[in-house]
């Protein structure tokens, strides 16, 4: 039963690394030149990526702190230390950030919410009941999913075109219709989670239908709480996904009180290439830090999610 | 433990049963009321609205969905729809309806001087070409909606007869229907009167009231201020024989195909107007796609290159990703934790502020990389370094993931697989090759398939590092780092004309191209084994 539980999933698929007492003794025998042949060059290589990975953040962080602001005057070594930068971002009524990072939290909330509950209730229908249709509902979702939703983003703007006109709050420029529009992706986690779901045994909903749940309760009091760390995984990776969210953001959020980061920032930019470089990278570092965090937090469930996504499809 | 505790409470009823079972029943009974109740309350709200604007599709989608919600949730059977159906409902109307829409879209001609239908059209025509003559007959005028159509209400001022005109002409009113006062219509039976500032807001250009002309005998009727006088015409339109005649100098106009849309011309070539109309074009916008020579060879072009970032771009982050993942996965190593969330950052950054970020370094004068490397590439400016800078940062942004997966499916090889093999005498590298490498490219094949088609519509990646330039001046529709998704987008929304029609054509080619993807990866995943 335990194997078949999500959590023991991960932890076998992202054992701890570093080993315990036994393994780092071993390390420490190795001397000299067998130590460089076969653990040191891991380190060479390891030290490599780190620098690859980090300069463009480094670059970040020097130039939210460079109070020139410009490309021209901004090194990967922070020269000057100043936070006119972040100063600057919550004082031009231009350029609202703290508007538009609340935006952004808002519609990220409500379609995460959202798409991780329309989707477990349909997994829920895949992995225990058997009807009609069910084989051909779980590959058509797989084929839609493919597909990006900005394919028919004329088609999707002419829709909330004419749907602001009866109802203009949620048209057009709103957040409301910008949610609505990004929960058309309401079902796009159910292959993820049904795999979860299954991992759960029959006999649990079994004995709990004897004892006299309905279905309902079945599902509610048993088996969401069990996967509930893993819906919080799937959480993140569509918070994520969805405050990187350009295109459709980009067509549909044009005033500038609604817009939200990836829009309004990418203005901030456009604007002035060179020299709003430093306004840009101070907003960078304030959106960017709090996923890191969550990121960091979650990274051991993370990468089990990924993998079983994988092996799920 | 927590499994055996809540089965055991189940097992073990307590004493106060009845009254749980109670309340447990009666709380889903309100909330589905509750939810219920207010969906049929906010379409019930909406119906007037929809009624008086006759948008007769919309009241039966809202009608509909709250119909299905009732006969799913009122009854005690179809239990699995009562899960499926709030999804699936987001997903039929924000995502398969659209798509259904984009490909009706993709046989007309709808864009920039395309909105307009043909009537509306002629109408402007003729209105254009008609000059004011001394005693006119001239009009008050209100304008009424009714539905999606604008109808103008006009008062004669010498008679006080009242009319209604449209682009079909114009037809007497029942004094009774209308109220008149200071010889404008003030209300009027069927219709909602338009406020002067709508009636301004809707005759800005391309507006729908932007050159309304109510044909008449020997000439229109059209707006002048918030005034209407009938101005006389020499153009007159026939519509059994589909022409246009100047009826002064006898020229008469047919309409004549250029591109994707027609425009009156005369039989010496010379053109009434530039104004065209909308209609459908079947499928002329695919034939053009893939026969007009400059298309199809940007098409080709860019088809191609979409191909090639989307394989390099997995290829790259696949090799980088599965070395440093064999490099660190080694228990002997220290500090493995440390190298692999280090390596993470780049993943967990939100894409748009990367490529924005990076976008800066292939600046040609103060760009990081030409400083570091001391080079003085033009990245963006030459199509081919702005190919080789769109790889490189994608490898940036999608190593970590390549890494993670690698590392994930490296642990889970089994440890004893490689014990056999090294002591049968195989070295490290043959190890690898033969043992390692095979079994790894099993579990993350549906990945890279995944990845590819992800890269495949990767939008972002293009758009916001170099917008899909650099554009030669001969072609501002095509960029040289242009990938499918890209070009469709300057197409549809771009500055210059929108060509909404011919962009919803290469959407549904891009459709068709994924759903080829997709059956490669039903193929790869064995999804339709699992599913059974």
């Amino acid at each position: 039963m335990a194997q078949n539980s999500p959590g023991k999933v991960t932890a076998t698929v992202v054992s701890p690394a570093g080993g315990g007492p036994v393994q780092e003794l071993r390390g420490d025998e190795l001397k000299g030149a067998r130590w460089w042949a076969e653990v040191g060059w891991r380190h060479i290589v390891g030290v490599v990526a780190i620098v690859y990975a980090v300069i463009p953040i480094l670059y970040i962080i020097s130039a939210s702190l460079n109070p020139l602001g410009s490309v021209a005057s901004t090194s990967i070594i922070p020269s000057q230390f100043s936070l006119v930068n972040f100063e600057a971002l919550f004082s031009d009524p231009n350029r609202p950030f703290a508007r538009w990072f609340l935006n952004t939290l808002i519609v990220a909330v409500v379609v995460v919410l959202g798409q991780v509950f329309f989707s477990a209730l349909a997994a829920y229908a895949f992995s225990r009941f058997r009807f009609k249709g069910r084989r051909g509902g779980l590959l058509t979702l797989l084929l839609i999913q493919m597909f990006p939703q900005f394919l028919a983003a004329v088609a999707l703007f002419q829709m909330f075109t004419q749907v602001g006109e009866v109802v203009p709050a949620i048209g057009l420029d709103t957040m409301a219709g910008y949610i609505l529009l990004l929960l058309g992706g309401a079902l796009g986690q159910v292959w993820l989670i049904k795999g979860f779901f299954d991992s759960v045994p029959k006999e649990l909903d079994e004995a709990a239908t004897i004892d006299g749940c309905g279905h309902a309760q079945v599902y509610f009091k048993i088996i969401l709480p069990l996967v509930r760390p893993i819906l919080a995984v799937t959480g993140l990776l569509s918070f994520v996904g969805v405050i990187g969210e350009y295109i459709m953001a980009s067509i549909f959020l044009r005033e500038t009180t609604v817009k939200t980061l990836a829009v309004g920032m990418y203005g901030i930019i456009e604007a002035d290439r060179s020299n709003n470089l430093g306004v840009f990278a101070a907003a960078a570092v304030l959106t960017a830090l709090p996923v890191i965090l969550l990121f960091q937090y979650l990274q051991r469930f993370i990468v089990g999610g990924i993998t079983s996504g994988a092996v799920k499809g | 433990m927590e499994l055996t505790a809540s089965r055991r409470t189940q097992a073990e009823p307590p004493p106060d049963e009845k009254i749980e079972q109670g309340s447990s029943k009666t709380l889903p009974m309100v909330v589905k009321i509750v939810a219920l109740g207010t969906i049929g309350g906010l379409a019930a709200a909406l119906t007037p609205a929809l009624l008086s604007q006759q948008r007769w599709a919309f009241l039966i989608a809202i009608w509909a969905i709250v119909g299905a919600l009732v006969f799913v949730y009122a009854t005690k059977r179809y239990i699995p729809a009562k899960y499926l159906l709030p999804g699936a409902l987001f997903l039929v109307v924000f995502v398969v309806y659209p798509i259904l829409m984009t490909f009706q879209l993709s046989t007309t001609n709808f864009g920039d001087g395309t909105r307009t239908d043909k009537e509306t059209t002629i109408a402007r025509i003729i209105g254009g070409s008609a000059q004011q003559v001394d005693g006119a007959r001239q009009f008050g005028l209100s304008v009424g909606q009714a539905g999606t159509d604008y109808t103008f209400l006009l008062v004669d001022a010498e008679t006080g007869d009242v009319f209604a005109g449209t682009a079909d002409g114009l037809a007497p009113l029942d004094a009774g229907s209308v109220t008149v006062e200071n010889g404008v219509v003030t209300e009027a039976e069927g219709y909602t009167l338009l406020t002067k500032s709508e009636i301004n807001t809707l005759s800005q250009r391309d507006g729908p009231l932007d050159g309304f002309a109510v044909p008449t005998e020997g000439g229109v009727i059209k707006a002048q201020g918030f005034q209407a006088v009938e101005l006389y015409t020499p153009l007159e339109y026939d519509q059994a024989t589909d022409t246009i005649t100047n009826t002064e100098t006898g020229t008469t106009y047919t309409p004549v195909q250029v591109g994707d849309r027609k425009y009156f011309t005369s039989e010496s070539g010379e053109r009434l107007s530039n104004q065209s109309w909308g209609e459908n074009i079947g499928f002329d916008n695919y034939v053009r796609a893939f026969t007009d020579p400059r298309i199809s060879s940007d098409f080709v072009g860019i088809f191609l290159w979409t191909l090639a970032f989307a394989v390099l771009s997995v290829a790259t982050t696949f090799f980088l990703g599965l070395l440093l993942a064999t490099a660190l996965n080694d228990d002997r190593m220290k500090g493995q934790k440390i190298y692999r969330s280090v390596l993470l950052l780049p993943y967990a950054i939100p894409g748009f502020i990367s490529l924005l970020v990076w976008s800066g370094f292939y600046n040609t004068e103060f760009g990081l990389i030409n400083d570091l490397t001391g080079l003085s590439i033009n990245w963006f400016g030459d199509p081919f370094w702005a190919k080789v800078a769109i790889i490189g940062t994608n490898l940036w942004m999608g190593f970590p993931y390549m890494f993670l997966v690698c590392t994930g499916a490296l642990q889970a090889i089994p440890g004893d697989l490689k014990e056999a093999a090294s002591i049968d005498g195989a070295s490290g590298f043959v190890n690898f090759r033969k043992i390692t490498f095979p079994l790894l490219l099993v579990s993350v094949a549906p990945l890279l398939v995944s990845s590819f088609a992800f890269n495949f519509n990767n939008f972002n990646a293009i758009f916001l590092l170099t917008e899909g330039g650099p554009f030669s001046p001969a072609n501002p529709t095509a960029g040289g780092t242009d990938i499918l998704i890209s070009y469709t987008y300057r197409l549809a929304f771009g500055s210059s004309a929108q060509q909404i029609g011919f962009a919803s054509a290469i959407s549904v080619i891009l459709f068709v191209l994924t759903g080829v993807l997709a059956a490669v990866q039903f193929r790869a995943t064995r999804a339709l084994e699992d599913v059974n």
